[in-house]
């Protein structure tokens, strides 16, 4: 499974027809691969009535997760709850996985007074008690801030591991760099997991990188680097289960590269057409992730249609709930924009604050 | 009471808070077994081991980067940049990260870090030496910028900042590390962030400043004072926030400020007082508000006797106020 082992292609358990390499498999129980198959089902219908949310006004903007969601609910499945996530910000499936209600994550896309960010980013969600600090928007910055953190948590002796989500594009940025050299220095344990869905908005994986993988770059740094089959839940799920054990073991880092596809547009703002052919996507949603682990369920006797009839109206039912409750909650207050700027309020905010409040 | 060159009392204020606080971590490069360049680390490695006084990697995004990192575990990361000019390699993530995590969290997550950086001229270093950044950063809300001028300061100000619950950027002048020498209390003693001290007092005219200036400023309200001519002196110590109540304190009593500080004139924290001053007391002046800065080139390697605020500049521009 390194870089060399796999070098004739990517880590993969389940084939697209749903066959499974059996001698690979890993331990999970059933009721663990159902709830992985309906967080997989969730974030993809959530994923596309945020879009529509978008495209009526209703919600600013999203970045849309769709097709990747056997890298993001594989990866997170992997991860134990004193592990710490450094997201970007196409993650909605990563926080599914980690438990976060969709409540939540609906009372941040409408900015209501419940916002965990208090109105204050778009970036997808964030959260101390999932220990998901909210994604940075420009790209690649959260990548030495998990290495700083899974130093920190060396230094204490704990056992938590940071992961760190960024994409194919992330890897060009010179903080992808500086954050994977110091984590190879100082053995911090913390799992790089690229996901590369082969665009930077426009600019295809060609743009990025002439080395033929992500996952090849590791070895630059001294230390393993892995590539995954990213449609493929369980190949996800494997790769990151090691690497996080390995970093609990004191054992160091982990560059896991996650080969997919994102089959939407960059975001809402964004149009696909303009850089790629509809074919290519054609060719990409024959992969898709989900239909691909239904496939492997439902051979193995663990899922039906029936069943699965059932869990899309279900879901259906609970986003259509969530989404009316969290727009009928209050707005956020005005004096929002200056709160969380520090601790505690400078004169000069002060003054400003007092300035809109008797402006309005 | 120890007199102690500047240099010594940022190290007195590191070594006490690694003691007293084992969530304290040094870091940075050559802050280990070299002692840091300017030997302000000087001895911790030495103390407390390679695991709190880190040498990195040569990579200042990644520098601050993995100190927030640090700071939102819980640590108390302070990060030394070896020299101011070198800082812009990891300005996204100050003004990005750094200094937005709390607001873009809600308020769930904080950075509590220190950046320390030697800045200013009057080294003989050249253009990538000697520069005085501060303006970028006061720019920047969720940052705390300050700036001390006295070994006395230096220690109760670095405590302070240690402590803080945001991120401070502690810039320290350079050019006075060793010159300046100064009574520090041994033990612990905080300088509040936010609140300026009075050098000098005075009647006709205000001088504002900080960091080495301070000491140009001094020999000028000498020299003026010889020619009848009463001077303030006013180190402000911390740029965001500041001062505000003791700028207008002083401007009230001379009616003519005049600001100085080695950074280019243009867009410099000058022009920030000045519009300050003009915004709330603009009938206290008997004077135009002057600002006497760094020239808005590049920092020259020659002559940088000329292009910084000197003695002979700053009392010009006492006269120009007297005589307006």
């Amino acid at each position: 499974m390194s870089i060399i082992e796999c070098a004739m292609g990517a880590f993969q358990i389940i084939s697209l027809d749903g066959s499974a390499d059996e001698e690979h498999l890993p331990e999970l129980s059933t009721s663990q691969m159902l709830k992985m198959y309906r967080d997989m089902v969730l974030a993809r219908r959530l994923d596309s009535w945020l879009m529509r949310l978008q495209r009526m006004g209703r919600v600013a903007i999203h970045a849309p997760s769709e097709g990747q969601e056997a890298a993001m609910v594989g990866s997170a499945h992997a991860l134990e709850t004193e592990d710490w996530v450094f997201p970007s910000y196409r993650e909605m499936p990563v926080y599914i996985a980690r438990g976060v209600p969709i409540s939540e994550l609906l009372n941040r896309q409408f900015s209501n007074e419940e916002d965990p960010l208090h109105g204050h980013d778009m970036a997808v969600y964030g959260s101390r008690r999932y220990q998901i600090i909210p994604a940075p928007v420009p790209v690649g910055m959260q990548i030495p801030m998990a290495v700083g953190f899974a130093m920190a948590a060396k230094y204490r002796g704990e056992k938590a591991v940071a992961i760190t989500y960024f994409g194919d594009g992330a890897t060009s940025k010179g903080d992808f760099h500086e954050a994977l050299n110091f984590a190879g220095v100082f053995k911090a344990p913390v799992v790089f997991f690229c996901q590369n869905n082969q665009y930077a908005i426009s600019c295809p994986y060609s743009r990025q990188t002439a080395t033929k993988t992500i996952a090849e770059k590791a070895v630059a740094y001294g230390f393993e680097g892995v590539w995954v089959d990213g449609n493929d839940i369980l190949a996800c799920y494997s790769a990151t289960k090691r690497a996080i054990e390995k970093a609990r073991r004191g054992e160091g880092p982990t560059l896991i590269e996650a080969f997919t596809y994102r089959l939407g547009p960059h975001t809402t703002a964004d149009d696909p057409s303009r850089y790629r052919e509809q074919a290519e996507v054609e060719k990409w949603r024959e992969k898709d992730p989900i239909a691909r682990f239904k496939r492997f369920l439902v051979r193995r006797g663990l899922w039906s249609e029936e069943d699965d009839a059932k869990l899309y109206e279900e879901i259906e039912e609970d986003i259509k709930r969530e989404i009316e409750q969290a727009e009928r909650k209050q707005p956020l207050r005005p004096d929002v924009i200056f709160a969380d700027v520090y601790g505690s309020e400078p004169w000069h905010l002060a003054e400003e604050r007092d300035e809109l409040s008797r402006l309005i | 009471m120890a007199v102690i060159p500047l240099a010594q009392a940022i190290n007195q204020a590191l070594r006490e808070e690694m003691r007293r606080d084992d969530r304290v971590i040094v870091m940075g490069e050559d802050v280990g077994r070299r002692g840091g360049v300017f030997l302000c680390t000087e001895g911790l490695y030495e103390e407390f081991g390679p695991d709190r006084v880190i040498d990195t990697p040569l990579a200042e995004s990644a520098i601050v980067g993995v100190a927030l990192g640090m700071a939102i575990y819980g640590l108390r990361p302070v990060a030394e940049i070896q020299f101011a000019d070198f800082i812009y390699g990891g300005f996204d993530q100050i003004v990005s990260n750094i200094a937005k995590i709390r607001y873009r969290s809600g308020g769930q997550f904080s950075a509590p870090l220190v950046i320390r950086a030697p800045y200013g001229g009057g080294v003989k270093g050249g253009l990538h030496h000697s520069q005085s950044p501060e303006a970028y950063f006061i720019h920047t809300a969720g940052l705390k910028v300050v700036i001390p001028s006295t070994p006395y300061d230096a220690k109760g100000l670095l405590i302070s900042a240690i402590r803080d619950e945001d991120p401070v950027i502690f810039f320290e002048p350079k050019r006075i590390y060793r010159s300046v020498k100064g009574e520090v209390p041994e033990g612990d003693y905080t300088v509040p962030i936010g609140v300026s001290r009075l050098v000098r007092e005075g009647s006709d005219v205000s001088l504002i400043t900080y960091g080495a200036m301070v000491y140009e400023c001094e020999a000028a309200a000498e020299k003026a004072e010889k020619e009848g001519i009463s001077v303030e002196v006013l180190d402000l110590r911390s740029l965001l926030p500041f001062d505000g109540e003791a700028i207008i304190k002083t401007v009230r009593k001379t009616g003519r400020p005049i600001i100085v500080h080695e950074a280019p004139k243009i867009c410099g924290f000058g022009a920030e007082i000045a519009a300050f001053i003009a915004e709330r007391e603009i009938l206290s002046l008997q004077s135009p508000i002057i600002r006497v800065a760094g020239y808005d080139t590049p920092f020259p390697l020659v002559h940088e006797h000329l292009y910084l605020p000197n003695e002979r500049r700053i009392l010009d521009a006492i006269r120009k106020a007297i005589s307006f």
